[in-house]
């Protein structure tokens, strides 16, 4: 098969690249102290928080972009990005939310009364910067569970959010992170009180409109002794020549007996073959177990931007805690990704496994990033990595960076790391059973990500498996 | 049913099949043999749209229709089948699944509903017990980690399930102990039927005791320099092939 044919088979417009026509309010480019007491004062925040993002700004300012990535790019102008967009309707319920957001959230497939209906999700969908709308508030309300925006939270539940907010990633963790401290605008918060198990899959779709705006999401999740969650974060954008920039934060903790599933799909614009347009995605995502047998699990598939930076992490601090990484990221077009997990072990006995699964094609890199540190007092700490890369052609990369660092003897530390390629004799053999090119390359990648999808929730796993297949098609057939 | 005239074809450059001509006939068993680089592989591979090999003169055709014009799966939904040589090992892609795509497509093709997952567990269940193996290949990945006559009975499976019309067996006999060269053969013919033909690529004999062919052709130097009977056979195993150029 001609390198051309697997291009166009791997390549295709971005399917979900339109734009929604409704009035935003959105301040001028640039960020100053007053910027951020806009942002602030919008939100009607109390003054502790428009401190901490002061303070958080101030450290913002003494810092420098990091460029050990292996991602090339032009640098980000941070004066020429408004920092803050919302549609100008407030809405209090569905019935107001503006016609045109609602008619978005059909072409991405998520009509919220149809998924309210239908699916039993609750969903926070995010347009832009305000939450528009959560549903299922009441059922989860009965449980005791707070599933809001984050901006709602830090009015209504300041003393978990002054708690545990910065708790994981602290203010000053990294630039991207510090940079989001300041000048966050919405987000998703969600407390699941002792021994409840949260009933429904709880989902954002996140979904940046506005020109020239950056996004900057913020996420807590906190999982009380013996409960459960599991969450489903989806994206996408429309389609721009400029870059956007996307730096969100997530902190989860999991206390004693507690487990959080983390799920998300990353369908963010991967800009043209050329690298022109497409999200910068610099995100930081981090969990810890803080009690005995706590689990967290990030399972990610990444299809989108035109850069990814991001390692969604494990602070393994409980004795016997359980901290786990699935990851599926494809790179096509010219997309770059340096990507990957940091299990940190601190408890006893405690055990990570890390499932990486790489595809590139056309001009696409993909590195794995991957640290696993296993701390003097976790004795007996476990872990399991297996990073795979599969290459479609012969002008796109894949690298693998693993860094071990053990301060434990009795830590056992496996690491597995293959690469392959769809041979031509693979798709000729599925071809001449009667397979077309197309679903014979579809085929191949799918039975490459299996794992990594076993562990999405089932509606989500298919969304997966369609975006895989939207992303591999081309526009072929 | 497949008119195979004056075929060059070439790998690399290199051309392999000079002129090669051979008609396949509805519910008969063609042999083919010839020395180690005469082309028999290449025949197969011309045969089913190989991406190595360049066509540059001849035509084949599948009762009338131009095979050449085809895409590989094209021909193989117009019921060309190739046992592979050596079929390739792909990972992460279950055996059931893949050839239960493949049956679909060929369904879809006649205009019949596709078999769901149920069903077609059914089918390939009974067909892998009388083949003889295990119902653990259901749920393998394609051709990962089979041993040789695994392999080579998978390919029997594939060619039962889909029930094609030209059955091409390149090499079928290769590396196979009794046990699964019979079971192999046994495979062959119950397929055999009116309505299909055969073309049994083969460099030694031992194949053509168990499906008895009804014409031996000879394939030297890109071309089919002989065509007799069954007698044929046992001529070569007695002389070699020196016999055909002394006569």
């Amino acid at each position: 098969m001609s390198q051309s044919k697997v291009d166009e088979l791997v390549s295709q417009e971005y399917q979900l690249g339109f734009t929604t026509d409704i009035e935003s309010d959105t301040v001028p480019p640039g960020l100053s102290e007053n910027t951020i007491k806009f942002i602030s004062a919008k939100k009607e925040e109390p003054e502790w928080m428009l401190q901490l993002r002061l303070k958080a700004y101030k450290k913002w300012q003494t810092m420098d972009e990091p460029h050990w990535a292996h991602l090339k790019y032009e640098p980000v102008d941070y004066q020429a990005i408004s920092y803050f967009s919302a549609p100008k309707q407030a809405p209090d319920s569905l019935e107001e939310v503006d016609p045109k957001i609602l008619e978005t959230y059909e072409k991405l497939g998520i009509p919220l009364e149809e998924q309210k209906m239908l699916q039993g999700i609750a969903v926070d969908a995010v347009f832009d910067s305000v939450s528009v709308k959560t549903t299922f508030s009441e059922t989860l309300s009965e449980l005791g569970i707070i599933f809001c925006s984050i901006s709602e939270a830090i009015k209504d539940h300041q003393e978990l959010v002054q708690k545990y907010m910065y708790s994981v990633v602290p203010m000053s963790d990294n630039y991207y992170a510090t940079l989001n401290s300041a000048v966050f605008t919405d987000g998703t918060f969600v407390y699941i009180p002792k021994g409840v198990r949260c009933p429904m899959e709880l989902s954002t779709y996140f979904r940046m409109n506005a020109i020239n705006t950056g996004q900057f999401e913020r996420t807590l999740i906190i999982a009380d002794e013996g409960s459960y969650v599991s969450y489903n974060e989806g994206c996408s954008a429309p389609q721009r020549d400029e870059n956007q920039l996307h730096a969100a934060v997530v902190e989860l903790i999991a206390m004693k007996d507690a487990q959080i599933k983390y799920s998300t799909i990353q369908n963010w614009y991967p800009g043209d073959e050329t690298g022109k347009g497409g999200i910068y995605n610099f995100v930081t995502k981090r969990g810890i177990c803080e009690g005995e047998n706590a689990k967290i699990s990030w399972t990610q598939v990444e299809t989108g931007s035109a850069l990814t930076w991001k390692y969604p992490s494990c602070i393994l601090k409980g004795d016997n805690s359980v901290g786990e990484f699935y990851s599926v990221a494809i790179t096509t077009l010219g997309q770059q990704a340096d990507t990957g997990t940091k299990m940190i072990h601190q408890g006893k006995n405690s055990k990570s496994t890390i499932v990486s699964k790489g595809i590139s094609a056309m001009h696409g890199q993909n590195s794995y990033r991957g640290l696993v540190k296993v701390g003097a007092s976790a004795t007996d700490a476990r872990n399991s990595s297996q990073c795979d890369s599969l290459l479609i052609g012969s002008t796109c990369g894949a690298h693998t960076y693993p860094y071990l660092e053990a301060h434990n003897d009795t830590a056992q530390i496996e690491h597995e790391a293959t690469t392959s390629k769809i041979s031509d004799e693979q798709l000729f053999y599925l071809r001449q059973r009667g397979i077309t090119e197309e679903n014979a390359v579809s085929m191949i990648v799918h039975g490459f990500c299996k794992e990594v999808f076993n562990q999405l929730p089932m509606e989500f796993a298919v969304e997966a498996r369609e975006l895989l297949n939207i992303t591999l098609e081309g526009s072929v057939g | 049913m497949l008119d195979i005239k004056n075929i060059h074809a070439e790998i690399e450059g290199k051309e392999i099949l000079k002129g090669l001509s051979l008609t396949l006939e509805r519910g008969k068993v063609h042999a083919i043999m010839g020395p180690n680089g005469a082309g028999k592989s290449t025949l197969s591979k011309t045969i089913v749209g190989h991406y190595e090999v360049t066509v540059s003169e001849g035509e084949i055709l599948l009762d009338g229709q131009n095979v050449l014009e085809m895409e590989p799966e094209q021909r193989a939904l117009e019921g060309i089948f190739l046992s592979f040589q050596n079929p390739v090992e792909v990972a992460g892609v279950n055996n059931a699944y893949f050839l239960r795509t493949a049956l679909n497509a060929k369904r879809e093709k006649e205009g019949k509903e596709p078999l769901n997952a149920a069903e077609f567990l059914k089918l390939m269940r009974a067909h892998l017990e009388r083949l003889g193996m295990k119902k653990e290949l259901i749920n393998r990945s394609l051709n990962e980690g089979f041993s040789g006559g695994e392999k080579k009975r998978n390919e029997i499976l594939q060619m039962e399930i889909l029930e094609p019309k030209v059955i091409i067996l390149d090499e079928i006999d290769s590396g196979l102990d009794i046990d699964a060269l019979k079971a192999v053969a046994e495979g062959i013919n119950r397929m055999k039927s009116p309505e299909r033909t055969f073309l049994v690529i083969t460099h030694y004999s031992r194949i053509l005791d168990y499906i008895e062919p009804d014409y031996v052709h000879v394939l030297q130097d890109g071309k089919i320099v002989k065509t007799g009977g069954s007698e044929l056979v046992s001529a070569l195993e007695a002389e070699g092939y020196k016999i055909i150029n002394e006569g």
